[in-house]
């Protein structure tokens, strides 16, 4: 999963928008805001959506248990059989959805994603929370919010926020799935048929 | 993946992971409050089954209604084929109704084949003749991969009556293409001519097959075809090809015991086996709901353009 192109780790005339301090001092704010808006994160459920996303979820919570000294419970919730855009493409490959052990009912589960863009992934992941059961609450975390949204939905918790065009691509980077941290800003190159990655096309 | 699922040689080593790893996701659903995706929501998939079955129709009609398709079964008594309606007919009515998907089952090997030839959906085979049975392979590969946790250099002997069977084909080449070893364990009445083409071992002894088998899987003795003297009794055939207890004690510690079913305790396998721990009977049909689901998921969930 991809928000550019495969090419490693970033197109070429790829502008670095965010660096590893900076994604690190980003996340470190995302878990105190996450701890005032929720009282101490008692109830607490970080729920990642894969690739990237599940990897953010463990890093705040590694950061939420080292101020707060308990751990918060960090999990996957993969979206793909609940796409809107399932039929646009060949079938996918599905990702890893794990629920950790207290479940979600009752609790403020925080959904945690790299980059949020036309917001249907986030429609496709409350969804797919409806089934997993009745949380008390459902808040957002992203580590960049790029506009362009499709559908009324918002951000609770941003790293950062990023002005695009729709012609441009964001690329988010992290240690555990590329072996870097970087967000990268490029300029989308035209597909073979010419097609530019509109906002419903910008997360595969 | 190719747009039909019609032979378990059609899958590529990529194509079979792809489906077991898929399979390993959507068997999460059985412990969630809602045992239902949206998936293939507005899709039709039709099961057209021309030979009796009870395990395989509702297994892909569960499969099919829990990724929320609707789902048409025809069944060939008291149809229209019973009026003498031909294969070709039946499945253009079918498509004209708009079916997106269907699964076959036919008396006569190929029914399948012919049938993709026809129909602009997908085409998956759920058993045809004594040829192929793709998903019961896929869901007996899934079964072993999660008790043992691999099938490379898995030795795993089939037994029983080779000859009639479309589960031993398809299990053969699928197992082979995922890298384990398997052996034929049959008499030699029980075994198709052209065996000796078939990239497995074949062996008449089921007591020296048992001790280096990790799995052992027992074909059902398919007595409805059994038109000539394949065996001299019953009985025989159990002494010398049945598994009981004492041959099940000959498997090392960690061995599974698999059967496709419908079983004949006390034919094939004794029901003490059956009802063993080793048994993975019943993990089997469990397990050949979610191997369905990936397989429709897979077939259906995608682009048309594509397909």
């Amino acid at each position: 999963m991809t928000h550019a192109p495969a090419q490693a780790p970033g197109p070429a005339d790829a502008k670095t928008v965010l660096g590893a301090a900076e994604i690190r001092r980003a996340l470190t704010r995302i878990a105190h805001e996450i701890l005032e808006r929720t009282d101490g994160a008692a109830d607490v459920v970080l729920l990642g959506i894969p690739t990237r996303g599940v990897a953010l979820a463990r890093r705040l919570s590694q950061r939420l248990a080292q101020v707060e000294g308990h751990p918060t419970p960090a999990g996957s919730l993969d979206i793909t059989m609940y796409r809107d855009d399932l039929r646009l493409r060949p079938a996918r490959t599905l990702g890893h959805t794990e629920v950790p052990p207290p479940g979600i009912d009752g609790r403020i589960v925080v959904l945690v994603d790299d980059v949020l863009y036309s917001g249907r992934t986030v429609r496709a992941a409350l969804d797919a929370l409806g089934d997993l059961g009745r949380p008390r609450a459902v808040q957002l975390a992203v580590l960049v919010d790029r506009g362009h949204r499709e559908l009324p939905i918002r951000p609770d918790y941003v790293g950062k926020n990023l002005p695009t065009s729709q012609r441009e691509v964001v690329k988010v980077l992290l240690e555990e799935v590329d072996g870097q941290d970087a967000v990268l800003l490029s300029e989308a190159r035209p597909g073979p048929d010419g097609a530019r990655p509109g906002p419903g096309g910008g997360r595969p | 993946m190719n747009r039909h699922l019609l032979s378990a040689a059609d899958l590529s080593r990529d194509d079979a992971l792809l489906i077991l790893d898929t399979a390993e996701e959507l068997a999460q659903l059985a412990d969630r409050p809602i045992r239902k995706l949206p998936t293939l929501r507005g899709r039709t998939v039709v099961n057209l089954f021309y030979e009796d079955s009870t395990r395989t129709r509702i297994s892909f009609e569960a499969a099919a209604k829990r990724l929320s398709a609707d789902v048409i079964t025809f069944s060939a008594k008291g149809s229209s084929v019973a009026k003498g309606e031909s294969l070709k007919d039946t499945a253009l009515t079918l498509e004209a109704m708009g079916a997106d998907a269907v699964v076959v089952r036919h008396s006569a090997s190929g029914a399948p084949h012919r049938l993709a030839g026809w129909l602009a959906g997908s085409v998956v085979n759920a058993g045809d003749g004594a040829h192929e049975h793709p998903t019961q392979a896929l869901l007996d590969a899934f079964t072993m991969r999660r008790r043992l946790g691999r099938l490379e250099g898995l030795r795993v002997a089939i037994v029983g009556d080779v000859l009639h069977s479309r589960v031993a084909r398809s299990n053969v080449r699928l197992l082979r293409t995922l890298g384990a070893d398997v052996t034929l364990v049959a008499p030699p009445t029980l075994l198709p001519v052209a065996v000796g083409g078939w990239p497995c071992e074949v062996g008449y002894d089921l007591d020296a097959a048992l001790p280096k088998a990790d799995v052992v899987m027992m074909l059902r003795v398919q007595q409805e075809r059994m038109n000539a003297a394949y065996f001299p009794t019953v009985r025989e055939y159990s002494r010398r090809y049945g598994l009981d207890g004492g041959r099940m004690a000959m498997l090392p510690e960690h061995a599974i015991v698999m059967h496709p079913g419908p079983m004949n305790r006390g034919v094939e396998i004794a029901a003490d086996v059956a009802d063993s721990v080793r048994s993975t009977i019943v993990e089997q049909v469990t397990n050949g709901v979610s191997v369905r689901m990936a397989v429709l998921y897979l077939l259906l969930g995608g682009s048309e353009a594509q397909r």
